[in-house]
Order: structure tokens, then sequence, then C-alpha cells
């Protein structure tokens, strides 16, 4: 595959190293969270068949983490995007 | 033997020469033959047996299809398998034998198996080995193993090199033959880069074999001027004897290049084959199509091949594969096999056309209506049996039969991204379907446009396509003439005749009767056809049977081709070497290993090494008259702790942290609290996982205000630094803070014991008394007079001991210069066995408590886990299974009798306990002996053992057969109240 890098533009994905579902930017902080919540976002992972937004680090290169919207059945890549930027875009700050 | 069947023409090389042998007998060929042309010319048909019957085989096809005469290649080393002898290209001195038989190709102790037929039917080892189950490891699999494979492996280190390389285009065309030559030179004449890769040595494809005429040109010649002209593009590299054997994701295609196959060995400095990775903006697959037979009773006999092979070798080769030959035919191509052997001179005694129209063929006995039913010849085709129209029976001697069933587009390439090829009935055959990816579009005949004409415009119209989409304007040029005749087919898959095998995939030696009898027996699905028969799982990949067992299929089940559906195919489009796979990746190449700073001094001194990771660290470093490594590693530990002992501890993870958020990032992603350390100051850290359990841990230090210097166990190196990472990135994306991993930047040792002050005193120019640097402290200072250094004064040894960092570069330097430094107090130098003894005493985890399955609390720590913070962690920490104050506990374990030695993993039992896992309490997780105490000792989790201290139990070992009362103590042998650290 080929990951069109925001920065550094298209790279093989063997530079990358994959994590999985970009919903663990949602990380609840973990003095409120209940227990319910904290268990849904450590164990719990959608797995669709078709469009999945997910984290992909540039281990091999810049060190970014991006997410990367990709179609599982496809491996079709429409969108990538820096982490951080989507973090921020989720009301992530400090 | 001479060339008995070498005829007139073809594209061979008469001036010259060339000598080889099969099974020891010497032949002679000419350049451009391939071993199967060569072998026939020399009126040698048999080259192979079965996998399963050991049937005698000759070739069926003359290219990569190939599924009988497979051989074994070479010599010595060199020696390979299950080559195709139909794409082998000869050289001098080419030795080949066949394989699969014993003692000789033509007497075959194993063709007993085709006499007992009846019993290796479909499915024959799941239900024949079934039972009893306690004999298929030692008894049937043995067996099995010995009596099937075909080639044979030389066991020897492969001499020759295989590289990797990359390739960058806009247009990949997989295919040289009229539409891919076509498409080259549409798309090169436009400008754009083009990849033309061929599997073949000689660019062409059919045009090389077929009398047609391109434009006033012969077809081969076309196809020879088209090379010549894209060979002076400097837009288009052209990769002859390249397969192009798989597509994957984003136009990425893997393809394998043959650079010296056709050599007797690779020329200096040259690879034997390259595994290439093409990056391509668009490709065009025009792999063009493959011959299929119609099967019928004996139909696997040497002399008996597919019609376009036939002809191919009497075109392109000069070889008559017989010198009384038939062709059996459904369709109007076969009939040209005929005319073409007729006009070399070849006597076609007839031509059987299940067909009843059409016109007859001038000058040849045409029989309409007929089939052929049966053959007869041992070791080769000496008989056919053809039922004519009128139903009467004759039996037609000949040597050489071409059967031709009709042409299989290739889909391959295009269905490895799972798009399902599509049935067209007017070519009774699979064309590629949709779903594919928008940039791999195929042309001629893989696009099912069987025709001379229509490959060549085809070709050029898909180029078109591709430069619109490359934004290059190009018009059609005009097109030379060729043949343009239509495929005029009547679908015929096997000969309804007789109760004798029929095969459909000869390698794997499956018959019509196979698919019959897994119908029977309920396995009607293509997938289940395919892996209950094992239709099409030879290395062939069935190129030439499969849609011949999905038409049978279809008719057993009353449902249509297209109904019964088909298989796809994967990579590779012919097998691939595993050398190629790996490449230059082999010993050090595939794995190197990364030295540490003092490698070279401890190489000087005779140190036995040890891999950690990648790395090679000191294990022990022997003196003169020790010869047993107890007797170094003990010498270490009690030196240490008498004076002195300096260890490499470079390979430690190392990461620099820095940013006015520096101290509140480290409190999240560590469990216990950093951002009230003071400067100058460094802590234990306990890092989990967002589960839980403890992920690392290691010390880190403030060096300034916003500067931090974290460190890592050896193996989290990687994982803990991309975990900071993510966590900078994704968690908290305004945190000011920035990480940069020092871990080859600073060569860092440890100097522990005693004396450990005085001897580096001789080197820091700054004061390191207790005053100016207390325990846990941490600095920049410089050493030997003014060499930028670290000091960290921490303890993995229980000694008094500091970690001393100065830049890699100097690594060297520094290692001489502490033992130089530690002469007067006698120092030593350690490894990690030593490291391990004194960890252990002092009760310290380690990897094997570290094992990703343990909580703070099982080691001891759990008072470090910080709740009145978030940290990564810490909420899932507090779950209730994870705080059973039953559960694991670390502990320390000493035998009651000295005398005894612990294993790791050894499990705890009480004392009169059955062993058994109800009364399982745990287990030892790390085992040394301490020349401190005279005694093993070792570190365990024990269920409640925190409970348990005092108490005896038993460590018992079921691989060893031990069983040792121990007694259950701290963790802390040595000095458990930090004294000697705090000196």
């Amino acid at each position: 595959m080929i990951i069109n890098h925001p920065i550094l533009g298209p790279r093989d994905a063997q530079e990358f190293v994959y994590l999985g579902d970009a919903n663990l930017i949602n990380r609840p902080d973990g003095l409120t969270a209940s227990p319910q919540e904290m268990h849904d976002y450590v164990y719990l992972r959608t797995n669709p068949a078709g469009e999945h937004r997910e984290l992909w680090y540039h281990e091999q290169g810049d060190r970014s983490w991006l997410v990367v919207t990709r179609n599982t059945v496809t491996h079709e890549i429409t969108k990538v995007e820096l982490a951080r930027d989507v973090a921020r875009q989720m009301g992530r700050s400090k | 033997m001479s060339q008995v069947n070498r005829i007139s023409g073809g594209q061979i090389d008469r001036t010259q020469s060339i000598r080889f042998t099969f099974d020891g007998q010497p032949y002679a060929g000419h350049p451009g033959d391939t071993l199967a042309s060569a072998l026939l010319a020399n009126g040698v048909q048999l080259m192979g047996r079965s996998f399963k019957y050991h049937r005698p085989r000759g070739p069926l096809s003359a290219g990569s299809e190939e599924p009988n005469a497979l051989v074994e290649l070479r010599s010595g080393a060199r020696q390979e398998p299950n080559t195709r002898a139909t794409v082998a290209e000869l050289f001098d001195g080419l030795t080949a034998n066949s394989q699969n038989r014993w003692p000789s190709l033509r007497f075959d102790a194993l063709a007993i198996n085709d006499r007992l037929n009846t019993f290796f039917t479909a499915g024959f080892y799941y239900k024949t080995f079934m039972w009893p189950a306690a004999f298929w490891e030692k008894v049937y699999e043995p067996i099995i193993r010995r009596a099937a494979g075909l080639g044979s492996m030389s066991r020897l280190e492969d001499p020759d090199e295989y590289d990797k390389g990359f390739l960058h285009c806009d247009l990949l065309i997989i295919g040289a033959g009229p539409a891919g030559l076509m498409a080259a030179l549409t798309a090169g004449r436009a400008g754009a880069r083009v990849i033309l890769a061929d599997e073949d040595f000689r660019m062409g494809g059919r045009l090389n074999a077929e009398t047609y005429a391109v434009g006033d040109q012969a077809g081969a010649d076309w196809a020879a001027a088209a090379v010549a002209e894209l060979a002076s593009l400097p837009n288009v590299r052209l990769m002859n004897r390249t397969t192009v054997v798989g597509a994957f994701d984003h136009g990425i295609y893997s393809a394998v290049e043959r650079v010296s196959d056709h050599l007797p060995t690779p020329l200096p400095g040259k690879p034997r084959q390259t595994l290439w990775r093409i990056y391509s903006a668009h490709a065009i697959s025009a792999g063009g199509a493959t011959e299929r037979p119609v099967a019928f009773e004996n139909n696997d006999r040497p002399g008996i091949m597919l019609a376009g092979s036939l002809r191919a070798f009497a075109n392109r080769w000069g070889v008559a594969a017989g010198d009384r030959v038939a062709v059996f035919t459904n369709n109007d191509d076969g009939l040209r096999s005929a005319k073409d052997l007729q006009a070399k001179g070849v006597d076609v005694v007839a031509v059987i056309d299940c067909r009843e129209g059409g016109d007859l063929l001038p000058g040849i006995r045409h029989l309409r209506g007929a089939e052929v039913i049966d053959s007869g010849g041992r070791l080769g085709l000496k008989s056919i049996s053809v039922r004519q129209s009128s139903g009467k029976t004759e039996v037609i001697r000949v040597n050489a039969l071409g059967v031709s069933g009709g042409w299989n587009p290739n889909v391959n390439i295009t269905s490895h991204h799972r798009s399902r090829p599509e049935w067209r009935a007017d070519i009774a055959a699979f064309v590629p379907g949709a779903g594919g990816p928008d940039n791999l579009i195929s042309a001629g005949a893989a696009a099912g446009i069987l025709s001379t004409h229509g490959a060549l415009a085809t070709g050029q119209a898909q180029a078109l396509v591709v430069l619109e989409r490359l934004g290059r304007s190009a018009k059609p040029a005009a097109l030379p003439k060729a043949e343009d005749a239509p495929i005029a087919i009547s679908p015929l898959w096997y000969v309804h005749h007789g109760k004798g095998r029929a095969w459909i995939d000869p390698q794997n030696d499956v018959t019509i009767k196979d698919v019959k009898l897994a119908h029977q027996e309920n396995f009607s699905s293509v997938e289940h056809l395919k892996r209950y028969t094992t239709l099409g799982m030879a290395t062939d990949q069935g190129k030439t049977g499969n849609v011949i067992g999905l038409a049978v299929m279809a008719e057993l089940t009353g449902r249509s081709i297209p109904e019964t559906g088909t298989t796809i195919y994967r990579p590779p489009y012919t097998p691939v070497a595993m050398g190629t796979l790996a490449g230059r990746s082999r010993g050090k190449e595939f794995k190197p290993f990364r030295l540490t700073p003092s490698h070279k001094w401890a190489t000087e001194q005779g140190a036995v090494f040890v891999e950690v990771g990648n790395w090679l660290r000191a294990q022990w470093l022997p003196r003169e008259g020790e010869t047993h490594w107890r007797q170094s590693v003990d010498r270490e530990v009690l030196a240490t702790r008498k004076s002195v002992g300096i260890c490499d501890v470079t390979t430690l993870g190392k990461i620099d942290i820095q940013g006015t958020d520096a101290g509140a990032f480290l409190d999240r992603v560590y469990a216990n609290t950093f951002s009230t350390l003071a400067v100058g100051k460094c802590r234990y850290g306990l890092m989990l996982r967002e589960d839980g359990m403890v992920f690392d841990d290691g010390t880190t230090a403030r060096m300034g205000e916003h500067e931090f210097v974290m460190t890592t166990t050896t193996a989290n190196a990687v994982t803990v630094f991309r975990h900071l990472e993510y966590c900078r990135q994704c968690l908290w994306p305004d945190m000011d803070v920035q990480l940069i991993s020092t871990t080859e930047a600073w060569a860092q040792y440890s100097v522990a014991g005693p004396n450990a002050r005085r001897l580096l005193q001789k080197i820091v120019d700054q004061d390191i008394s207790d005053v100016a640097f207390p325990y846990m402290g941490a600095g920049n200072v410089t050493v030997c007079g003014g060499l930028r250094a670290r000091l960290f004064r921490i303890s993995f040894s229980g000694e008094l001991a500091y970690e001393i960092a100065v830049p890699t570069r100097y690594g060297d330097a520094m290692i001489r210069k502490l033992v130089e430094a530690g002469a007067e107090y006698d120092a030593v130098v350690y490894g990690t066995e030593t490291l391990g003894v004194m960890r252990i005493e002092k009760g310290h985890v380690a990897g094997n408590e570290l094992n990703g399955q343990s909580t703070a609390l099982n080691m001891g720590l759990g008072k470090m886990v910080s709740k009145k913070k978030d940290s990564i962690g810490m909420a899932m920490a507090q779950r209730e299974g994870m705080n059973n104050p039953a559960g694991y506990r670390l502990v320390g374990v000493k035998p009651v009798d000295a005398a005894n030695a612990l294993t790791a993993g050894s499990h705890f039992l009480e004392i009169g306990a059955a062993p058994i896992v109800e009364n399982d309490g745990g287990w030892l997780t790390s085992m040394v002996y301490s020349p401190h105490l005279g005694s093993h000792i070792a570190l365990g989790y024990l269920r409640g053992g925190d409970q348990k201290i005092g108490r005896r139990m038993r460590a018992v070992n079921f691989l060893n057969k031990t069983d040792i009362e121990v007694e259950i103590v701290s963790p802390h042998f040595f000095d458990p109240e930090g004294e000697r650290l705090r000196g």
C-alpha cells in the first residue's frame, strides 16, 4: 500500500507501523471515567468491512502519527491526516 | 543421439550446438532452445513422473503453464527441483535429471500406485489415515512424506545471490505479445515512462510461435522490430525473463527477473534472480491466453500435448513432437495446428474434430463429429482410439497428439485483487471481471480478444486510455494488418466414454472420476472441489485444468459454469524461489548485530557474547584459567561487591524529553509522579499499558526544569518511544513536549561497588562526594578534563553505583579509561550474567518478571501507582481482579538444602500437595547461583506470596523432574535496608 503522508507525500506502507482504530484518540480521563467507559475504550473496537479510520505511525520516517481513512475491503485510502490535527479537532488539548 | 525430430525453421541458432545431459545421457541442442524443445528434438518425450500415481509424463505445453515436465536442474548446491523444462533455457553444460522416480524414469517402482488407483481417489488421505489417531504422526505421515513430493533439495547452502530492486513508472505492461508490444509502442512513443515485462527470454509472445503475418512481415519479425524500436526509447524499460508474479495494493507489482538462470553460473557480481517491486500509476495486463485440453481416457501419455504447444514447438523451435501426428480439437484454432504441421512437412495422419459442420481441411484426413476416446503406449504415445460420428471405433497409430479445448484468457493477475472472472459463452472462457482497481486494465487475449488484430487494436486502445488518464495527448496510429479470425468453438470438456481415468490436473493426478466422487460426496462447491480433490493446488495452480474441473462440476450439478463459480488466483503467478523472496536478507544481513561501544575492547578481552534483541552484549569475561562460566561470573560478582565492577549498559533505551510540559507529560505516562522531582535528581518510574499491566520500567532524571532523560529496558526501547509519541501527538496534542531517542548517542557504563566513587572521582572533573552528588543524583558533568558527560547515581546491583554516559564516539576510550583507573582497586568488567545475579540478589524485576501479564501489585510495587493523577493504565489497574489479595506477589526463593539447584519455570506446590493444576501456586521467574549467599536463589510469582514469607514449599519441575523443598523469603536477599547504595 501507499500512504499519502500529509507532509512527506506518498510513502510505502512498509515504512509505517499500524496501531488500529483511530477512536483510541478519544481517551477518557482516567480520574473521572466510569469503569464501563474505560473498559469500552480499552477493549471495544468496531471492525467494519468498509471505511475505517485508523492510526499509523511513520516509524521509519518522520515519526508522525497519522489518521488514515482506509476501506478495509478494497484497501482504498481516501484521506490521510496528521493525528495531532485530528485530536485537536476532537477537542483534545493538554 | 541426434536431433531426430528437428525440422526446418524456428528461432534457434543452428550455427551453434549446445551440449547438455538429461538423466546422465548426453544430448545436443541449439541456442534458443528450451530444455523441453531440445529433448523433444532428440526424440525424448518422457520427462517425468506424476505426483501420486507415478505415471510417465512428457510436456503438456510449451510454456510456464506446464504441469508435467518438471525436472531437477543443475547439480550440487545449485540443484533446483521442480523446474519446468518448457521454460528452462538451454545452456552449454546444462545438467537435468528427472524426479519423483526410483530407480529410474523408465522403470519406477512406485508406479505400483497406478495399479492401486482405486484406493488413491479424492479424499484418500482423509479417509484412509483417520485411525488409529496415534498412527498419524509416527506411521502414516513419514510414509506419505517419503512417497509424495516431487523434486528434492540439495540441502546445501545456496551459493548464489539474490537481489531486490525498486522501479517506478507511469505504465507497467505485463506481457510482450502483440497486445503488449502495441501498447508499449503507443505509450512509449507518447513519452510515458513504460516498463514492458515478459516472462519469456524472447519478446513477442504468441507471435514467435505462429506463422501469422503482421503487416507485410512475419509476426515474429514484426515483434523483433517493435522490440528494437522500444529499446531505442529512453523512457521505455524492456524486461525480458521477468515474470510479474503479483498485483498488490495501490499500483504495486512484484516481478521476478531471472537475471542469470540462462547461464551456467551468474556473472561476477550479478545476482541469480532479482525481485522487483514496481510502483506503477497504471498497468495493462497483456499476458495472453493459455490453451486447455479436452479430457479423455489415458490422456496423460507422453506425446499428448496442447495443440497450440505442438504448433509452437514446430514453428518457434523447429521441432516435431512426433513423426506421426494427430490433432483433437473442438475449435478452429486446433485446425491451425494441423495446417502448420502439415506445412512443415510433418505427417498429420488425422484431425479429430468434435464438431459436425464447417469446412474440411484440404489434404488432411479430417474426421468431423469424432472424438478421441482412449490412448495406448506405456512410456509414450503409440496409438489413439477414435470414435467416429458413425459410432465406429478406430485405432490410429500416432506418436504425438495435439489437443485443443479452447483458450483461457490469463485472468490470473487481474484476480489478485479478488475481482472475480466473468464467463463469456461465445469464447467458452472466463475473462477479467469487474471489481479490480481502475488502474489495472487488460488487453488482447488476456481480455478475451483472441485474434492478432484484436490484440493489436486493444493494446493500442488501452494504452490511449492510460495516456489520457496521465494527461498526455496521443492519437491512434494505423495498425498493421493482421488475422482477425473468429473463435468458432463448440465447448467440449471431456469425452463421455468408458470407465477409465481422464486427467484434468495431471500434476496432482486429478481425474474426472475424482470430480465425480467429490460431487457424490457433496463437495460440490468450487472451493470444496479444489480442496477435496487437490485440483489446481499443484505448482501450476491449475492453469490448464481448473476450468475443466469447474465445467464437469457444473454438468454434474445441472448448473451453468458461471453459476458454479470460479476459484480466483492468488500470487504468485508462477512459483518463486524462497531465495528470491529473501533477497539479500540472509544471515547477518537478515539480522544485523548492534554492537556496544565497548565491543572492540570486550572482544580483545575474550568476552563471551550473548544476543539481546539485535544487540551483542558481553555475557561474561573469562580470565585465564577459568574453564567454566560460573567461575567467571562468581568472580565478577564477588569482586564487584568487594571493590568495584564496570558494565556496559548502553543498550538500555534513552529518550530525551524536553519542553515546558515535560514534567506533566511524564506524570501521564508513568504510574508514579515526576513533576515533583527536583532538578538534578532521578527516580525509578513504572510505566503501565492502558489495560493496567506493567509495560516498562527504568529511571528518569531531571537534568533541568524542562529537561528529562528517560531510560527504558533494552527490549522496549523502540516500543516505549513509539508509545510516547502516540501519547504526545494523539492524546495531548497541545502539550509542549519534544522527544528524541538518544540510545545510540550515548555510551553508558555502570560503575558499581564500594570503590565506585573513588574510581570515578579519578575521571570526573567535578566533586562527586556523597554530599555533592547524593544517592539518586543526576547531572551534566565533564570527564577527563572537559569532555561532556552525564552522571547518574543509580544502582541496579544494590551497591554504591553510578552510571556515566559519554558521547558514543568516546565509548571505546571510556571503557579503557575506566579499566585503567580501576586497576588500583582490582576493578572487574562484568557481563550480563553478573548483572543478572546482582539484580536478583537485590530483588529487582527484569524481563522475566516484566512479562506483559504482571501488574505493579504482582511485583510488590502497587503503591507506586498514584491515584491522585490520571496516567496511562491507572484507571484499569484499579479493577477488582487485578487487586486480588490472593493474587501473585513477587517473592524470593531459597532451597532449604543449599546444595540443591533451582530451575526457573518450576512451579510452587505446598508440601504434600498433589502436582495438579488446581494446586499450582505460581512459578519461579528467575534463578541464579548467588556466590554471596553460597546458594541458588530465585525470584518467583507466588499466589498470596506476601503472606507466605518464611513458609516452606516445593519447587516442582516436570521437565527436568525435580522436586525441591524451598523457603519463601523476601525478594531482597542482599542489603535489604539499602545501606550500601547510599554509602
